[in-house]
């Protein structure tokens, strides 16, 4: 045993910074597609053929022709790759956690930004730590990996505060992973009565949001749309640990939602 | 089917036929059911005589008094043909568990779910019954139901322990909760867009399901696959490997409650993973694969042999010091032993079998991608416990290091994809050795071209059938280090 101490101080500290430094961990890792609505062409409906999750729909008679919602994406990137003029581009918008789901909704008129939004939801209950308890109601496994991954050392999610508790009693977030088959649906219901309020509801990964790429059918439900109340939300397939990171800041108002109304930092950019 | 010697059979003629394949030393893969055409459903079963030698699939209609089952014969059918019970509503005379298994206990599908008849985006019926358990008697032997929310970031399942203060008499592993009915939402998809969908039956196999999914295609379509993107396909599925078993290791160090070796096999692991993203833009090494090659290139960066030199050193490094220490060692000699016997009968797979001395790996037996071009070892162990299971992936690891080197030592260029187009009602089977063991698909086409019924046999499907024969008369102690050591995941084995 004394060897593995020694073995872990000669390693030294492998932990990043981040949110405070640049270090995120996910070069490269592509995000949601980003739309751009003047290069989308009449008639074209290539984009919507391959949408396995319907996350792309045509409008009717609206000036933007597509749909998009991104609470549907699981990131194939199918999409851009069949898209004849670039309306649908890739990118790195991975954060994409928010409060509202139809903020996941892509609009052409974007709402002003939210000033404050409910300042009052978490702060004086959870300042400085969170408890969470995690449930897989029927995930591939993809958002489990990344989940566990949040406490490996380079993320170590315990510098932060938050911490994952095998005992709902002692939770503050349930945090959903998967589609709620309908085996897990009471076990999922069970293990949200027996929280102690107050407490919060994060529906991670695409399949949690809406059900993803296995939505509907005969075993597979819609995630969490009309079964709990969630207060984040975070689609992706899957989220990576730095968008799950920053998610939770968002539940704790450690940090603000990214995206509105389907657009990523229109903060920054004004 | 192209891949394997095809035999028509009478149900009358199975219980023979598989008796003449278990006296040559041959074994049953996998078994489903498809239905060709309204009202007639066929079962098929996949086959191998020994080792290396080729595929043989008997297909046999089911009759409307069902089929006789062969599960006294050859006990790995026995998942198989309730799964089909379930789905098909086919029924196994004879079957020795005739239980429900992928269904819950009180699930009314107005008709067998996977009968294309049956409506794509209807739920089931489910009011929740109690579940079939064996009765255990006794005096003081407490009855301990675990999950299906379980302690931790863990998958959804149900563990029923019958035990007596620390010695657990029975044990009764209760899957498919997580069961999402993937193999529906093939039904009536274009090739291409299915790999999406395989590339989500179990996340930390994307890449195998999607190559498994992807070489089926292509084997109905006959295409021939670009010698870059063969190249690409071994490369990344080595990858895979490596982050599996990296994160094999940080778990079962966790389970001997060794804190600094639980957080170095977690950091390997996140290094691989982004490797990986800097590779294809994806940690799990998604949106890569498509029927006739591969979506784009990858981004093989200036840095990256270098890196993975370092990286292989510090692997040694932390293996070694593993294998070094005494209190892991103490936990996993002799813990869970799972002899050759059990393993072939019930259909161990991958490094589970491997540890119990059953020399097959689909790489070397049936090679695919480029696997057929490189030399490779295939470690073996004989004594079949928790230390044979680990010190084979550990050896794994260092094979997979010495493939990916060499890959990247001859870098193969040229075409991406290559046309794959399928003909009306082709079929094609697809495989892989991922890095929990064999993973097969089985791919039905339409006269119109579309997917018509895709069947998925995920490597844990096998081993969560051998798990329990390790753990009854065990003790409650071992319990969490012996199921780390057999890395099994449920995502793929539920679907």
């Amino acid at each position: 045993m004394p060897a593995w101490t020694l073995f872990g101080l000669m390693r030294g500290s492998a932990t990043t910074d981040w949110p405070v430094g640049e270090d995120d961990g996910q070069k490269n890792v592509l995000g949601m597609p980003r739309y751009h609505p003047e290069k989308c062409e009449a008639g074209c409906k290539e984009c919507v053929a391959v949408c396995l999750p319907g996350a792309l729909t045509l409008t009717h008679g609206n000036e933007a022709r597509l749909k998009v919602d991104y609470g549907r994406c699981v990131v194939c990137q199918l999409c851009v790759e069949v898209c004849p003029t670039g309306a649908l581009a890739t990118s790195n918008d991975w954060a994409f956690a928010v409060h509202e789901r139809n903020d996941l909704r892509w609009k052409e008129a974007i709402r002003s930004p939210e000033a404050a939004i409910v300042k009052s939801r978490i702060e004086g209950a959870f300042k400085r730590s969170l408890h969470i308890r995690h449930v897989d109601a029927g995930s591939c496994n993809g958002c489990e990996s990344e989940l566990q991954a949040l406490n490996n050392p380079f993320y170590n999610l315990h510098r932060l505060g938050i911490f994952f508790t095998p005992s709902p009693r002692f939770a503050d977030v349930l945090l959903v992973t998967g589609t709620v088959t309908y085996a897990m649906r009471d076990a999922l219901l069970a293990t949200y009565e027996a929280m102690p309020e107050p407490k919060w509801v994060m529906a991670m990964g695409t399949c949690a949001v809406s059900g993803g790429v296995a939505t509907g059918g005969y075993s597979s439900g819609h995630g969490l749309e009309g079964l709990l109340p969630v207060d984040v939300y975070l689609p992706g397939c899957s989220p990576n640990p730095a968008a799950i990171i920053h998610a939770l800041l968002v539940l704790l108002e450690r940090a603000s939602p990214r995206v509105s109304d389907g657009h990523m930092d229109i903060n920054r950019h004004e | 089917m192209k891949s394997a010697l095809e035999i028509r059979l009478t149900p009358a003629e199975l219980q023979p036929a598989c008796e003449a394949l278990l006296r040559d030393d041959g074994r049953i893969q996998m078994a489903w059911a498809w239905v060709p055409s309204p009202g007639g459903i066929e079962v098929c079963y996949l086959a191998t005589q020994g080792a290396q030698q080729s595929f043989v699939l008997w297909r046999c209609g089911a009759t409307d008094q069902g089929l006789p089952s062969l599960a006294g014969i050859a006990p790995l059918l026995g998942w198989y043909e309730r799964e089909i019970t379930d789905l098909f509503g086919v029924s196994f005379s004879g079957h020795p568990e005739p239980y429900p298994l992928v269904l819950q206990e009180g699930a009314r599908p107005i008709k067998p779910p996977l009968d294309p008849a049956y409506p794509r985006d209807t739920a089931m019926l489910f009011k929740r019954q109690p579940a079939r358990i064996p009765e255990v008697l006794g005096d003081d032997v407490q009855a301990l139901p675990f999950g299906p929310v379980r302690a931790d970031v863990m998958e959804s399942a149900q563990f029923l322990f019958f035990y007596l203060g620390e010695h657990i008499l029975h044990y009764q592993p209760r899957l498919f909760f997580k069961h999402r009915g993937m193999e529906k939402r093939f039904e009536g998809l274009e090739p291409a867009l299915g790999v999406v969908l395989a590339e989500r039956v179990s996340g930390v196999g994307s890449f195998a399901h999607a190559l498994a999914y992807c070489q089926a295609v292509e084997s109905a379509c006959g295409c021939v696959i670009p010698p870059r993107a063969e190249w690409a396909r071994t490369l990344l599925a080595e990858f895979e490997r490596l982050y599996n078993h990296l994160h094999y290791f940080g778990h079962l160090a966790d389970t001997t409650t060794l804190k600094v070796a639980n957080a170095e096999g977690k950091l390997l692991e996140e290094r691989v993973k982004q490797i990986n993203a800097r590779l294809c833009g994806s940690r799990l090494l998604r949106n890569l694969l498509r029927p006739g090659g591969l979506r784009h290139d990858i981004n093989v960066y200036s840095g990256l042999s270098e890196e993975l030199r370092e990286l292989h050193l510090d692997i040694s490094r932390y293996l070694g010091q593993l294998s070094r220490t005494a209190g892991y060692l103490d936990r996993l000699i002799d813990t869970g032993v799972l002899n050759r016997r059990i393993a072939f009968d019930q259909g161990a797979t991958g490094p589970v079998e491997r540890a119990s001395g059953l020399d097959r790996d689909l790489r070397r037996d049936h090679p695919y991608a480029a696997y057929g071009a490189v030399e490779f070892a295939i470690p073996l162990r004989e004594r079949g416990d928790a230390n044979a299971r680990a010190e084979v992936r550990a050896e794994e690891i260092d094979v997979s290091m010495a493939l990916i080197a060499r890959l990247l030592a001859d870098i193969r260029h040229g075409a991406l994809c290559s046309s794959c187009t399928p003909l009306p009602s082709v079929e094609g089977l697809g495989w892989c050795e991922s890095p929990r063991g064999a993973l097969y698909y089985a791919v039905h086409f339409d006269e119109a071209g579309k997917l018509r019924r895709v069947k998925i046999k995920s490597p844990s499907f096998s081993n969560w059938r051998v798990f329990p024969y390790t753990v009854h008369d065990s003790n409650m102690m071992d319990y969490a280090i012996n199921e780390a050591s057999f890395g099994l995941s449920i995502a793929g084995c539920d679907r």
